[in-house]
Order: C-alpha cells, then structure tokens, then sequence
C-alpha cells in the first residue's frame, strides 16, 4: 500500500511555521511514497518557496484564494478535502499548533474518518503513540487502513526537517464552494518584546531561590538578553514574587521550548510535570542534591546571583 | 464571623459531619429506623473516600450488625486474612518473629479482613444515598452554631475568599444546615470536635488524648511475592531509640499490599521526622523482600486517636454527639478503629432516632446514646484494651509489650490496675539542645522518596488562591521560640512537606507554610509544642484525593 | 435563544493517573471522576447569557455511562434547565460522539453549541470541530471573549499568534478555552435543586447515530522518563555547551 502523505502548511505573516518542517520529520516516518505540502494562502509564492527547500518534500501544492488571506478552518476544510480527494492522500498531516488542531478535525469529520491528535512516534503508517492525560500516559493506537488517515503532528517531538530539498511548486485551483458563515476580524499579536512562555523557543525560569520580587529582575534580564520567555516555579508564585500566569508546572503552564534555563528552582515534582518535553533544561541550584538536577540536561552548582552576571557576560 | 451575612438555611432531622465509617454508618442506621428522617451529611473531600485512610484489617462485627447482607451486596471485603504475622524488629536488618502464643490477644486477626477504608466508604456512602440520605462531598462544615449552650447545627465554609481575605468575584457565603441533632464524625482531632471539647468541657476528668501519625503507601508487587491476606505487623527498629510506634504491611488483591508506619506523637526528640522513617523502615530486609521491584502507587497520612477509653471524652452535649475517633473510640490494642467507629456511630443514630420517634424536638443531650455506648461490645473492647498505650509510653517496647502480653492474654483485660499517661504529646516534646540530630539516609528513589514526590502520589490539590488554612496563633512562634528552642519540628512531623523554615533576602530565616500540599492529617495542630497551629478546614473539596487508602 | 452545552466525565484534574499493570488503560475504579474542567468554563458560560437575559434555555447533553449522571447533575446545579443522558457503555471516540451531538442539535436547534476546547482525559481537542463540520455550522475554537450580536456572534480565540478574533453567523459551535471564565462554585441549595430537574435518556441507537471506525488502542505505556544528564563546573563550560548545541 502506498503512503501518499499530505501536510498542510501552517505559516504566520507570510512565512512558514517551523512546525511545518516538524511534521514533514514525522511524515518521513511512515514509508512514504510522496510526502506534499499543500500551502492555502492568498498569495502563498513565499511561504511555497519555502516549503520546497524542506527535505523530504516531494512537492508543494500552492492554492491561492483570496478567502485564505487569512487562513480559518471553516474556509480551509474544503479545499483541503478537495486536494486530498483529487490527489487520492492516504495520510492528511497538520501541526498541532492551534492552527492544526482547529482545523485537522473538521477536515477529518468532513472526510468521516477518525483523527489522531498529536502524533509523537511511528511505529508504521498506520501505529502511532499518542499522549493523553496530559503526557501522563501514551497510548498506542492503530488507524484502520482503509481509509483516509487524517492526524495532527506533536512538533515538540520532531526537529524541523533541514533545508536541503528543491521541491517542485505547483499551483493548483481547488474547485470547492466555500462557506461565508465564518469572517475574520482582526488578529492582536502579543505586543510584548518579550516571546510568549507558551510558545517561546527560549524560556528562563526562577524559583524560590531567587529570593523576592524585587530579584526577579535579574531573571527577566537575563532572559530579555537571550530573547527568552520567563516562567517561574509554583514556590516562586506562592511566595508572591511573580504572578500566577507565569507558572510552569502541572497546574501552571506546560511548555516545551527547545531550552529552559531555570534558576533557583529546586524541581518539585510539579513543576517537572510541566518541563517534562523541553529540549535542553539547564539548572543552576546551590544545593547539589535539588531534585532538579536528575533531569536537568546541564547542570551547574552555585548562587544564581553570581552565575547570572557571569552569563551575561559570556552572551554580550 | 459578622453577624451581618445573609445565609441560606437548611433545616433537618439530623446532621452528620464527616462521611467517614461512623458518620456512614450512623446516616444508613438512621434511615434504617425510621425511613422518613432527613438525614444529610457533609463532607469536605471532594467526594466519599476522598479523605479516607486507614490500614486496613478490618473487623466485620460492626458491619454484620448494620448490614447482615453485606457479602450479597458487593461490600468491598474480598481478601480475608490468611496469615498473621507479627516481627520485632531488632535493628536496620534483623527481626524476630514473635511465637504466635505471645502475640497479645487483640491482636489476632482469624475472620478479619484486609481492605481498604476508601473503597468500604464508597460504598457504604452508596448504600447511604440509596437509603435517601443526602451526602454533599465537596463542603466543610466550618463551625459549629452554638445558640443558648445548644449545638444547632453547623456553617459551611465560604468559598472564593482570596489570599488576602477580601471575597473573589466568585465568592459564595456559607450556609447553615441546622438540625435536631447534630453527629460529628470528623474523625481523628477533628476541628469541631476539638472546639466543642473545650467549650462543653468534656474532656474534664479523662486523661489528655494521645495520637499517632500513621503513614501509608500501596505499592504493586511483584506476583511472585504476593500472598494475599498476608498480615505483618511490627514493632522496634526504626523507632525504639527515639519514640514508640508500631509497622504494618497488608497484602491486598490485584497484587496489592499497603505499607505503613505509626509513629506515636509523645515521642520526645524533635528531630524525629515520622516521614523519614517511614522511608528508612521500607529498607528492612523483611519489608523490602515484598516491594523490591515493585512500584509505589500511593501515598497518604493521617493522624490517629489512641488514647482509648483513658482519654474518651464525654461524648454527647445539647443537641450533638462525637461519635467514631472525632472522639477517640479506637482501639490502640487491635490498632482498629474502623468497626468502633462504625458501632459508635450505630449507637448514636439509634439513640437520635427513638428520642426523635418519640416526639422528641431535638437539642438535648442523647444520655441514651452514652447508656448503650457503655453497655456495648464497643465499651468492652476499651475497657478490656485501656491501659495498652498507656503501658507501652510508661514501659516501653519490651516491659511494656510484656506487660500488655500478661494483661491480655492472662487477665483477658480485666486486670485489676489502671495506667494513666497524663502529659500531652506536645509537651513531651524534648528541646533540640537535649537531643541528638537524627541522620536520617537519602531517598534512593526505589523504596524510599522525598516528600514532594510522595505528596504528589496522594493527587493533593487547593485552591491556591484562598487564605492559608493553617492559622498561627501568634505568627512569631515559629522562628522567634520553636526553632531556637524544638529547633521547629513542624518542618519534621509535618509528612506534607507543609512547613518550611527558609532564609528571607537578608539571611534570616522565615517561617514557610505551603498550605496547599496539607494532606488533612492534623499533626501540626496535635503536635506543635507551642500549640501555636490551628487547622481550619480549607475551601471544601481541597486535600487529598485519595482513591483507595 | 436555547443554548446547548456538552459536558463530560473526566479524572479529576487532581488526580496522578496509574497505569494498569497490564498496558490495557489506565486505573478508573475508585478514581475520582468530575466534570472535564474546560466543559465547566463552557457551562459557566451558558450560566452567564442566562443571567444577562440571552438565553432562555441552556441544556446539558453528556455521552457516556449511568455514572454520567453525576456530572449532568453538576450542570444542572450550575443552572442548567434540563439536560440529556446519551448512555453508552461502549468507549465513544470523537467522530461518533460529534455525529451524537450531531443528531442532538437537529433536535434541539440551540442558537449555539458550547463545548470545552477539550477533554483532559483523551485530550483529542477534536469533538467541537468536528461537530460544527457535520452540522455545515461556523466553528469558534480555543475562546476567551464572545460577544454575542442577534444572529452573529464575535469570538475571540486564543491562537498561537495571539488573539483572533472572528465574527460568525449563528447557530455554530463555540468552545471554550481556559481564560473565557472562571466557573463560579456550586451552592449547596442548586446542588439540592438539580436533584429535582428533569433528565431525558436516549441512547446512540435511539438517535440512529451510525458508529464511527474506530481507532484501536493497543497499548497504554507510562511516557518515557527524562535522564539526568551532565554537570559542569563553570559557566564558560554551561556557554560552550549551549553553543555547541545551538542554543545560544
């Protein structure tokens, strides 16, 4: 049987995501024949260019429409389900950004297949594991292989493909009727110089070794200077240093950036829960036997007052 | 509490606080007696069993008495008790098995069985419900309304009050549940019961209540070494240098078995942590044989009373009654509580229903709840088992073990001597400059584990947003009297990791209270040498979840 | 306008699920279930119109087995009018819960169908779509703010980006993220009242819902644990490190 993967680009402001790139990594593991990008834009030449570099690609499907100025599920799904149609996909892709996870299911259900959210191993083209229970449990789940196999990529578990490829770029006019029930508004992008905790690639976080509000400018310094997003632990919060919005932990936020510098955190087994996926944690704790340190990739013992300074330094 | 705040108001028969084995039992007898009472109970878990621990090796008499078909209807009773064993442990790596001939009497275990708590509360708390009693999980009662030296009834605790005390946006005021009587079954140092202890006086008279601290996990071990039924208790290692206490390992079904430890709250040292050597007595040769390569599945602890019939209380007032440990009924000799808690709770209902039944209005005193308390098997099994505790914090172990060896085997309990231990658990607690630091080994992350990662195991959780529900009386105890005296052993006894003295910006050490890891067990409140600490419940539906325990 | 509110049986948030032994699920007997906490913000939601005056009926519908119930009865404590019982004992999955939700909206003809964003226990994040593409409705996921206007209703939604906001024609689907509210605290009185109000129970076949294919569930693993891994002793050694690795 032949794996004819499809991938929907997700793209921001003209550009592509990188969560693209992720979900053709984990395309590359289903023995595919063809893997596609489809980009649905208004004028999508950039973001196609882009895609055709993705190792892997076979070949990016550009459709552009004036309706995809600004890309919605409820104008998305047609043309989806009419490229995957046309082109007889066995497999329909997306990021699980919120781009993918608001529009993979309607274009499942449009299809009538079932969907599986946040792939995160391939075990064939049709086994998967996927999280539940908040990445507290996997489940192995088969897809029946007779049908369209439509799902959503865990890009925290794949690297961005490289850019090596030279995809060929077709454009295509997708014929379907699109419905005007859904019309954007505006879109407020966090204003902040600061990235977004959720979604910031770089997250600095401090705890209660940091000591008071007042210390706490060291961290956000510090983290302004490597463009990095602030967290703290739940003692950080609890002991009024910062507000609750920037906990990180089960019952904060769980992020997953590709580096976490946390300082002053001792790694209560809450505040792993909500790490658990990040790429590199780094830990700087005085205490040599914080629990921190059995799951930090880099660890390093010492007063965050003094090590702070030093990094700075070093990055200057 | 201002006077001004407008509560809504529910009005029944009779009130019981507390969905634990007593107030369960009292609710079903109630309904049992006279089907048309309005029975309600409260209960601040987030539902039934959710608070719940014990052991368990459980008696069936009260059980039989209240639901003779209980085997029929699914009562969670599946492993009878096949073996009892029962060890002296000498040190970190020996034990010597007691002769089964002498092993103390009560603590034969032939037609008990291994359960546990949560599962027998869940479901008696349905047959409760199909009874048509009214449970509401989720609501602490929060005080007691007292009207002309008459308990009324009880305020629920508000919900959404911030940090701070000021009302969030989602604030709900408390209510009152009134009733003709009310049963308080908060279990063991329950925050009502204790207030209601001194303003009725009831303790007057009766030794001070002595308590322990029990520790529980359940573990999934290998099938090879289960043998359901398995009952081993101990005594000794770890605790004979610094403080008395007794060890437990049960095994139940699906490959099950409970581990736990209680550590007797009198001891003197305040550098004992009951947690740590609850982790350093898994190592045992003879405990870990069963949970090596196992895997620990839960966590839990609670406070027991164990003074016995020394230390009970008066248990009825105007227009209420303790019933079950909120009293004290357990018996420290049979370390049971759950089937006297369960009879304590029949007698009360019994007693509430034919005062009720014969046109009574409520808000007397249940005199006849005391009468049939006395003459009940209830009574007989303190009596018999009195001076058990007593003898061990006089004697020790080994005089005191012997002691209870000759009383209940030779005299069957009915010796002609009566032992009183009259110091309180707080204040036989020693100064640090008396004692020696305790070195307890680190967690290795197979048998034994730190603190938070235990807490975690018992799916803890608060509202973090609401004032702290651990109250200091005087805010400066901690650091300015208990840490440069006890060297402040709430950070030790504390099996929550609750309390923490950590060092503010200048160096100086402050006093930590993470409330929101409180797992509900109370040994602040018994144990804290200033009696600085009060518990008050938390928003309803915080604490533990536990599933099983 | 008649609002429709989905809500689901969920482990409680609070509570660290265990694994069987066996890899076939994980432990639920004695586990403390509730109602799945974005479903809750949903509920709350429909509460709120009702207060304002914009809803004159919000009905709770639930998928799932007699213990359900437990939670129906929370949506009605919240305030919901009525609510309905789909009862299954079978594992629904979503495409066949949103083809009951489906069959459920022809019925009721809500002006909107709220939905929590997703469940905490499978976290598919799928039924609210794929409800809205089955019924040809607007869909509104991940909300924070909506404001309702006659016959249309502006959302704003919580996307990686930012904030979104779109206008969509009503009926349609709306579910609700985290920061829409916050779900007040059940009183005891409503507790007490929802005893009373009415329950209807259907079933899948009685809605003629046809089953969707379903994904199998091989196995239930823990996730992989994170090792520890090296220390250095400097911070020239902790920059070099991250820069080998691209981080800085």
């Amino acid at each position: 049987m032949s794996n004819k993967i499809l991938i929907v680009a997700d793209y921001l402001n003209g550009e592509l995501n990188q969560s693209t790139a992720r979900a053709v990594t984990c395309a590359q593991q289903m023995s595919p024949t063809a893997i596609d990008v489809l980009v649905l834009c208004d004028d999508g030449a950039n973001i196609a260019a882009q895609a055709a570099k993705l190792d892997g690609v076979t070949k990016v499907l550009q459709a552009d429409n004036a309706a995809n100025a600004h890309p919605m599920a409820a104008t998305l799904t047609p043309q989806i389900v009419a490229a995957a149609q046309n082109g007889e996909y066995s497999h329909v892709l997306g990021p699980n950004t919120t781009y993918g996870k608001d529009l993979m299911p309607r274009v499942a259900a449009k299809l009538g297949v079932a969907m599986i959210t946040d792939i995160m191993a391939v075990h064939s083209a049709h086994e998967f594991d996927r999280p539940i229970y908040a990445g507290n449990a996997v489940i192995t789940v088969k897809a029946p292989e007779d049908q369209t196999l439509v799902a959503s990529v865990r890009c925290a578990s794949y690297p961005a493909a490289a850019e090596g490829g030279n995809a060929e770029i077709e454009t295509l006019s997708l014929d379907a009727e699109l419905p005007s029930h859904t019309r954007f508004v505006n879109l407020e992008q966090a204003k902040s110089d600061r990235p977004d905790l959720q979604t910031a690639p770089k997250v600095v976080s401090g705890g209660r070794g940091v000591g008071s509000e007042e210390n706490f400018k060291i961290i956000y310094d510090f983290a302004d200077k490597i463009g990095a997003g602030v967290g703290a632990s739940r003692a950080a919060v609890d002991a009024g240093f910062v507000p609750n919005d920037m906990q990180v932990g089960q019952t904060g936020k769980i992020i997953s950036p590709e580096l976490y510098m946390c300082f002053g955190i001792s790694g209560a087994i809450q505040h792993l829960a909500g790490i658990k996926d990040a790429g590199t944690i780094v830990a700087i704790n005085k205490d040599p036997e914080a629990p921190i340190f059995e799951v930090a990739d880099i660890g390093l013992v010492g007063d965050l007052f003094t090590i702070i300074p030093e990094l700075d330094a070093a990055v200057s | 509490m201002s006077e001004e705040i407008e509560r809504d108001v529910m009005e029944y028969d009779v009130l019981i606080v507390g969905a634990g084995p007593a107030g369960l039992s009292a609710a079903c007898r109630l309904k049992q007696k006279n089907a048309e009472l309005e029975v309600c109970i409260v209960e601040k878990g987030a539902e039934v069993g959710a608070h719940l621990l014990s052991g368990a090796v459980f008696e069936p008499r009260a059980l039989d008495e209240l639901f003779p078909d209980w085997k029929d209807n699914g009562a969670p009773l599946n492993v009878p008790v096949t073996r009892d064993d029962v060890y002296f442990f000498t040190s970190e790596s020996k034990a010597t098995k007691m002769p089964n001939a002498f092993v103390p009497a009560p603590m034969h275990n032939e037609g008990n069985y291994v359960i546990s708590l949560g599962q027998l509360g869940r479901w008696l708390g349905e047959q409760a419900e199909a009874l048509g009693v009214e449970i509401y999980p989720g609501f602490a009662a929060q005080e007691p309304i007292v009207e002309d030296g008459v308990v009324k009834g009880i305020v629920t605790g508000e919900m959404g009050v911030g940090k701070d005390g000021t009302p969030k946006d989602s604030h709900v005021p408390g209510m009152e549940l009134r009733a003709k009587y009310t049963l308080f079954g908060e279990g063991c140092r329950g925050h009502i019961g204790k207030r209601l202890i001194r303003e009725f006086e009831l303790d007057k008279g009766v030794d001070p209540q002595h308590y322990g601290i029990g520790l529980k996990e359940i573990w999934e071990i290998d099938p090879e070494k289960h043998e359901p039924g398995l009952v081993v208790h101990g005594a000794g290692w770890p605790l004979n240098l610094s403080g008395s206490g007794g060890s437990f390992l049960y095994h139940l079904e699906d490959n099950q078995v409970a581990v736990g430890l209680i550590v007797d709250l009198n001891y003197e040292n305040p550098y004992l942590s009951p947690f740590k050597e609850f982790q350093r007595f898994k190592h045992h040769p003879k405990i870990a044989q069963y949970l090596e390569g196992g895997k620990r599945v839960s966590y839990g602890s609670r406070a027991i009373a164990k003074g016995g019939l020394n230390s009970l209380p008066k248990m009825t007032m105007p227009g209420a009654v303790l019933i079950g440990c909120d009293a004290g009924t357990l018996n420290f000799a049979k370390i049971k509580g759950n089937h006297t808690a369960m009879k304590s709770g029949m007698l009360a209902a019994e007693a509430a229903a034919d005062a009720l039944a014969s046109g009574g209005e409520g808000g007397d005193e249940l005199t006849a709840y005391t009468e049939a308390f006395k003459n009940s098997w209830v009574y007989e099994e303190l009596y018999a088992s009195r001076n058990f505790g007593a003898s061990l914090h006089k004697f020790g172990t080994f005089k005191g073990g012997a002691l209870n060896y000759i009383e209940q085997n030779w005299f069957k309990g009915k010796a002609p001597w009566n032992m009183h231990d009259t110091t309180p658990d707080y204040a036989a607690t020693k100064p640090a400059d008396q004692c020696t630091e305790i070195e307890y080994p680190k967690p290795d992350g197979k048998l034994s584990f730190d603190i938070l990662s235990s807490v975690h195991l018992s799916n803890t959780g608060h509202e973090e947003d609401q004032p702290c529900h651990l109250k200091l009386t005087d805010s400066s105890i901690p650091i300015e009297h208990n840490l440069p005296k006890y060297a402040e052993p709430a950070q030790r006894y504390c099996p929550a990791g609750v309390y923490e003295v950590v060092e503010d910006d200048a160096g100086k050490p402050r006093f930590q209270i993470n409330f929101a890891n409180c797992v509900h067990c109370k040994t602040c409140d018994i144990k804290d040498p200033s009696q600085n600490i009060t518990w008050v419940p938390p928003e309803g539906g915080g604490g533990p979840k536990y599933s099983a325990m | 306008m008649k609002v429709l509110v989905s809500v689901k049986r969920a482990i409680d948030y609070n509570v660290r699920i265990q694994i069987k032994p066996d890899g076939s699920g994980v432990v639920e007997n004695g586990v403390k279930h509730s109602m799945n906490p974005f479903d809750e913000i949903a509920v709350e939601q429909a509460m709120k119109w009702k207060e304002s005056g914009d809803a004159e009926e919000v009905v709770a519908v639930t998928i799932g087995p007699e213990a359900a119930k437990e939670q129906l009865r929370s949506a009605l404590a919240f305030g919901c009018d009525r609510a309905i019982h789909v009862k299954t004992d079978e594992p629904v999955q979503p495409l066949t819960a949103a083809r009951v939700f489906e069959a459920i909206a022809k019925k009721e003809e809500p002006k909107v169908f709220l939905m929590g964003k997703q469940a905490i226990d499978d976290d598919s994040n799928q039924t609210g779509q794929m409800t809205s593409a089955l019924l040809e409705w607007p869909q509104a996921t991940f909300a924070s703010k909506i404001e309702l206007d006659g016959d249309t209703a502006k959302v704003t939604r919580e996307i990686d980006a930012g904030l979104e906001t779109l206008d969509i024609d009503l009926p349609g689907v709306i579910t609700a993220d985290l920061r829409l509210n916050e779900p007040r605290y059940l009183k005891l009185p409503d507790i007490m009242k929802a005893k009373k109000k009415p329950i209807e129970d259907t079933s899948l076949d009685d809605l003629g819902v046809e089953r969707a294919a379903m994904l199998e569930t091989v196995k239930t693993t823990a996730p992989p644990q994170r090792e520890s891994g090296e220390m250095v002793d400097s911070v020239d050694a902790l920059v070099s490190k991250l820069k080998e690795k691209g981080l800085l």
